[in-house]
């Protein structure tokens, strides 16, 4: 037997509100099936699960607000528990690597908060002081229990009403029209806490280069001549291979700093920025963009915004991107002064393409260049390093062809 | 209403409620174990042979099985016959004829024959009278459809319930707890019939609902009182019935107080406290505050030594520990 456990679907997470449950004791379910809806201050997410095996029993019922690491559902496993973070794509693409992926060190849970809260037991409390709480809009944990055995009571839930903040209003003014789901001066506090956090702890240091995007534009003008419209390809998935590509060899780069260390990953999972229409910012992540064509990146990147868009994103592209890619362009900006977002430990920043002057073999010339610019983690890496990163992605969008 | 009072005895508004219906209703009679000649084993019938005849008093032989059976035909029949069992443990040997017929013969028969049976039975424990003579299984004939299980504790509910039972047209079994015949109490002069469908608040509180019927209704008082000193105002119910069970009630005592102790001298697995505990959570599981809990008798053959059973039965103690624990999270 096996718990399934309300996942930490971001740095700063605490809490998630159980929206649905998409299976019912006795499913048989495998890793990566969408086992529930979970709302956090980012949406509505899809929550996956990375064991196979059979539900044995749904713990939490849909409406409760429970801390990150409650048990949500309890499970008969298999037996064959796979690592969260084992990469999806992986096994099926390349059965070679499926040892290596195993043999990898346990999930890096993108938050250090998930492992202050894995040992905190379950929450008790009583029906009615979940009723209460829920009315009273007041956050159960770290409410002290009076009642039988430890558990929150009704008068327990309050009394805390007197005197802690409740935690689903927030502390200004809501605005008044809430999208479906979406809390946006939650989701706003989120990202204060996030960057704060990363430039508080965080030594970034800055690089910026260049990159000249004319074989790039003309590779993707005639690839796309090529194609029916709805197969077209964005010259950001190219930016975005190059940079998947360019960490290969930068593997200080791409990973998380943890409990005071960097731990590399294996996988390349890139955060892309998505700005939300009605505000707010997501960074959900796309899976082994390394190991992907530009098509399949193409589509899972359209998916992913169309999805981070109607808060229907999965609790795995939440939680584990190893880098974040943020591109500007489209807002007329040129340079990009990124905040990591933490733990990550690198954010590569693109500006918009611009027809520039450019001398070259002694000849001046109209090019489109991009800036492209690299916010680093200086416990991590150096500005060797993160220069020769930027270099090998201005050399891989000379080849788009290969990319 | 006269406010007239008399004092009496549990054991006298039985026998009241028993003349009262034999004057009511010539088709009325009483039959069972030496309850003629020798009055009673309980003493309940004492004088009625003298005042109703032989015909209406009906001593039987030794054989359960045989009277209740009887008892099914008369009803049958058209008479209005009260069938004593001298005990709930007894009545076992009559357990096919209650349940096998006197329950089921109005369905087997189409609705073509009703049993309009009345049968009393003594219950319960604290008398010393050891394993075969003081178990409560009054919760096992709950469980049975087609009988109607009632429980009277209070003098009214002794002096009133008979007569509604006999004018009910399907079997009706009264189980009286041997502790109570003897307690003393006043009860108004003019005291009748009352109803038995309700339950009833013996007690009005607002922090824990206290729920039991029969023998435990007055240490469960008793135990309210206690918890008052503490600050604990508990609401004591009566449910009078077992089945049907008055759930509304329950429910509305727990939705009220949020919390529920159940008091049973029933053995706990499979009770009735079992069956009042998964209406709790059928039906106000969003309104509880804490665990609904219990105190029964403790499961071992009722012992003989009189320290064993008095530690094997719902006690006050036990009952005000239970529920300070509920109300405090500690006892």
């Amino acid at each position: 037997m096996s718990e399934f456990r309300m996942p930490s679907l971001g740095a700063d997470m605490e809490f998630g509100t159980l929206v649905d449950w998409r299976v019912k004791p006795g499913d048989v379910v495998k890793r990566g099936d969408v086992v529930a809806l979970v709302e956090t201050e980012k949406g509505v997410i899809e929550v996956e699960i990375f064991e196979n095996g059979m539900i044995d029993s749904l713990v939490v019922q849909p409406g409760q607000k429970v801390p990150v690491g409650t048990t949500l559902a309890t499970l008969q496993s298999d037996g064959k528990k796979i690592e969260a973070q084992a990469a999806p794509a992986s096994a099926a693409i390349a059965p070679v690597a499926t040892a290596a992926v195993k043999e990898e060190k346990p999930p890096l849970k993108a938050s250090v908060a998930l492992a202050l809260v894995a040992e905190a037991s379950r929450l008790r409390a009583s029906p009615l002081a979940r009723k209460r709480a829920q009315e009273l809009g007041v956050d159960l944990s770290g409410i002290p229990g009076t009642g039988v055995d430890g558990s929150i009571t009704v008068v327990d839930v309050e009394r805390a009403a007197g005197s802690v903040k409740p935690s689903a209003a927030p502390t200004t003014p809501a605005p008044p029209v809430t999208p479906k789901g979406l809390d946006l001066a939650a989701m706003r506090r989120v990202i204060a806490a996030a960057m704060a956090r990363s430039k508080r702890e965080i030594p970034h240091y800055y690089l910026s280069t260049t990159i000249d995007m004319r074989r790039s534009l003309d590779w993707l003008a005639a690839e796309n001549a090529k194609r029916p419209v709805t197969k077209r390809l964005l010259y950001s998935a190219l930016l975005i291979r190059a940079v998947a590509l360019a960490l290969r060899s930068t593997p200080e780069l791409n990973g998380f700093w943890i409990d005071d260390g960097f731990q590399a990953s294996e996988g390349i999972h890139i955060g892309v920025a998505i700005s939300l229409r009605q505000g707010g910012l997501i960074n959900p992540a796309l899976h082994d963009v390394d190991k992907k064509h530009l098509d399949e990146l193409m589509e899972n990147m359209l998916d992913l915004v169309n999805r981070a868009r109607t808060g229907h994103l999965r609790s795995s592209e939440l939680s584990d991107g190893t880098i974040t890619v943020t591109n500007l362009g489209e807002q007329g900006v040129e340079t990009v002064f990124g905040v990591i977002y933490p733990p990550q430990v690198a954010l590569v920043g693109f500006g918009k393409i611009t027809e520039r002057a450019e001398a070259s073999n002694g000849m001046v010339g109209a090019r489109p260049m991009i800036d492209a610019t690299l916010a680093a983690d200086h416990r991590v890496s150096d500005g060797h390093r993160g220069g020769r990163f930027l270099l090998a992605i201005g050399r891989l969008l000379q080849e788009p062809e290969k990319l | 209403m006269s406010t007239e009072m008399i004092k009496t005895t549990y054991r006298e508004a039985i026998r009241a409620a028993i003349r009262d219906a034999m004057l009511r209703d010539e088709r009325v009679f009483l039959m069972g174990e030496d309850v003629g000649r020798y009055g009673g084993c309980f003493a309940v019938s004492k004088g009625l042979l003298d005042e109703f005849g032989p015909e209406r008093i009906r001593d039987t032989p030794l054989s359960e099985s045989a009277f209740v059976g009887a008892g099914i035909g008369a009803a049958m029949g058209g008479v209005r016959p009260i069938v004593e069992i001298m005990t709930v443990n007894f009545s076992l040997l009559a357990l096919d004829q209650i349940v096998n017929n006197a329950a089921t013969i109005l369905h087997m028969s189409g609705g073509q024959f009703n049993i309009p049976l009345v049968i009393r039975m003594t219950t319960g424990a604290g008398r010393q009278l050891a394993a075969q003579h003081s178990h409560s299984l009054e919760g096992w004939y709950a469980h049975i459809p087609g009988i109607k299980v009632l429980t009277p504790a209070t003098l009214e509910d002794a002096r009133g319930m008979l007569w509604p039972a006999l004018e009910d047209p399907d079997p009706v079994l009264i189980f009286e707890n041997g502790l109570l015949y003897n307690m003393e109490g006043e009860l108004a002069a003019d005291a009748g019939p009352v109803d038995i469908s309700k339950a009833a608040i013996r007690r009005p509180g607002q922090h824990i609902s206290l729920i039991t019927y029969g023998g435990t209704l007055f240490k469960t008082l008793a135990a309210a009182d206690e918890l008052a000193r503490d600050g604990i105002d508990a609401e004591v119910v009566d449910l009078r019935i077992l089945r049907p069970l008055d759930t509304e009630m329950i429910v509305d005592s727990v939705t009220r107080t949020h919390r529920a102790v159940i008091i049973d001298e029933g053995w706990r697995s499979g009770s009735i406290s079992a069956e009042i505990m998964a209406r709790i959570m059928e039906n106000a599981f969003y309104e509880l505050d804490a665990p609904v809990a219990r105190v029964c008798s403790v499961e071992v053959p009722m012992p003989y030594p009189k320290h064993l059973e008095d530690a094997a039965i719902p006690q006050v103690p036990a009952i005000v520990a239970a529920s300070r624990r509920v109300v405090t999270g500690h006892e």
